[in-house]
């Protein structure tokens, strides 16, 4: 592993229920990449976030950040790595009790012995960095969607991690508001020097902003390489995906007995 | 037939293990709030927050109850003394009756509904949208955080709030046998002085109202932080908490009763 790699992932395997989800995933993330997770819905994506953070712990196989296994660490050791962790929610999860102010203050006040002065300079600088400082007052319920992803991305860089992740980060957003968003996120990982995960089944934004893609489908990972790698791919799997076909490796149909079976026309003359 | 039976009670075991294995689960996550109850103290300014929104807001409800809960005990005990021709122990009856068993009691059953529900919902729905999980990964652990704070805010709060309830009853109590139905003050009072024991009556029920603080929001918290992070499962753990809290204060009565006012 060089110093290059941030993350490594090897040989991992996840089981929910003995249901498996991940089966023998590898994969490394250089820094001050952005590196995209894409697949289907369930196949795994958000676990894999999950295992990075040590939120769960995997069944075999390891998750290394910064030269350490996360599910190895302790209690102490791992809150330690997390806070040089971002994660973005889905829908932001924003504290809802809060301002968007204390929102982005939580972490300083949490972790640091820094001024209240200090501390209000500091939030407004990330807060302006994603263009929201005139909000700073407003309650999470007052903002859209779109404004809600940004303070919580303001929020998972309050104390400039090294790692950010981000669950879906598109989804539900108007075409400005993910634009702004994916612009955002190459941005802050280009300036602050960061590296950032996204997980995220929109192809045709995030492979405009990363620097590398993985497909995950069924828990193992299905193809991989750099966007125009994946553009012109004959996978096909990766051409269904990137191009949304309808039918193809992923069928259309569930799984089902056959359709005359079904209809009790198996006996019927055609 | 000998199938039927054999499922009847598979189904019967496989719920005791199951409540068994709930109550183990509970009773984890309540010693492991007592655990990471240092935050609290550190900073008593979560839990004055807490206080406001469980103590405070809960106010209205008590003091208003408290009220009728005592002008009906006055009614009733009045109507009934009086064809003993003692009704100037309206004011004992209705004093003791609060002190040492309706303060506790009801204020406890009212603190279940109007603050126990609201820390379920609002832990529910924190989890529902991933908040918990949110200050997990910003390394702030949420039992301590979040959980903790409310439970030590139910706890102090309780006791509090049944002595309003106690106080308010009296004055209820108070106003309809003496202003409206003209018992004499000075019988009312004295013969309440002269019952009530500070240690049997007064203490046994603040000891009381602080088991019945700790079980409402220890099954509080713990629902809400166990609830499934969905809308269905965030109404359910609210009827759970005020269900299971009720049942519990009523259970907790009986037995601390039964230690504490028999053979006095």
């Amino acid at each position: 592993m060089t110093s290059e790699t941030l993350v490594e992932i090897s040989d991992l395997n996840f089981s929910y229920d003995a249901r498996p989800i991940l089966k023998g995933i590898n994969m490394t993330m250089k820094r001050g990449q952005v590196i995209a997770i894409m697949g289907g819905s369930g196949s795994g994506k958000t676990t894999l976030l999950r295992l990075i953070g040590g939120e769960v712990v995997p069944s075999s196989g390891y998750v290394k950040v910064s030269g350490q296994v996360v599910h190895q660490l302790d209690r102490d050791a791992l809150f330690e790595i997390r806070r040089k962790m971002g994660m973005l929610f889905q829908f932001g999860a924003l504290f809802t009790d809060l301002s968007v102010f204390d929102n982005v203050a939580f972490q300083m006040r949490e972790h640091t012995d820094l001024s209240e002065s200090m501390i209000r300079d500091l939030v407004l600088m990330k807060l302006h960095a994603v263009g929201l400082r005139g909000a700073h007052h407003l309650m999470p319920a007052e903002l859209s969607g779109g404004m809600a992803r940004r303070v919580a991305l303001a929020r998972s860089i309050a104390l400039d991690p090294m790692l950010i992740m981000y669950d879906e980060p598109f989804t539900g957003l108007d075409p400005i508001s993910l634009g702004v968003i994916g612009s955002l996120i190459r941005r802050m990982t280009d300036t602050l020097g960061m590296t950032s995960v996204i997980v995220t089944h929109d192809v045709q934004e995030s492979l405009k902003i990363v620097d590398y893609v993985y497909f995950v489908a069924d828990g193992v990972i299905a193809a991989h390489g750099t966007p125009a790698e994946v553009r012109d791919s004959v996978a096909p799997f990766v051409h269904q995906f990137v191009h949304g076909e309808v039918d193809g490796p992923v069928p259309f149909h569930y799984p089902a007995q056959s359709y005359r079976r079904d209809l009790n026309l198996e006996n019927a003359l055609v | 037939m000998f199938k039927h039976l054999a499922a009847g009670i598979r189904s019967v075991g496989h719920r005791t293990i199951e409540g068994v294995w709930q109550l183990g689960h509970a009773t984890r996550f309540f010693l492991l709030v007592l655990l990471k109850s240092g935050t609290s103290f550190r900073r008593f300014g979560l839990v004055i927050r807490e206080l406001y929104y469980v103590g405070v807001l809960s106010l209205i409800i008590i003091v208003v109850s408290g009220l009728f809960v005592g002008m009906v005990l006055g009614l009733q005990g009045y109507e009934t003394l009086q064809k003993y021709g003692s009704e100037s122990a309206v004011g004992t009856l209705v004093a003791l009756s609060l002190v040492r068993e309706l303060g506790p009691v009801v204020a406890a059953l009212l603190f279940a509904s109007r603050a126990g529900s609201a820390i379920t919902a609002e832990i529910g729905l924190m989890k529902a949208t991933e908040q918990l999980a949110a200050m997990g990964m910003m390394a702030v652990d949420p039992v301590a955080r979040v959980v903790a704070p409310r439970f030590w805010a139910g706890v102090i709060s309780m006791p509090f709030l049944a002595a309003i309830f106690s106080v308010m009853g009296v004055f209820g109590g108070y106003l309809v046998t003496v202003t409206f139905i003209g018992v004499d003050a000075g019988s009312f009072w004295s013969q309440m002085q002269s019952n009530v024991d500070f240690r049997i009556d007064i203490l046994n029920g603040f000891i009381k109202s602080c088991f019945f603080g700790v079980a409402v929001t220890a099954i509080a918290v713990f629902e809400g932080y166990d609830s499934p992070p969905t809308a269905e499962g965030v109404s359910g753990a609210t009827t759970r908490t005020v269900v299971t809290s009720s049942l519990a204060i009523l259970g907790l009565d009986f037995i601390l009763t039964a230690f504490m006012f028999r053979g006095i």
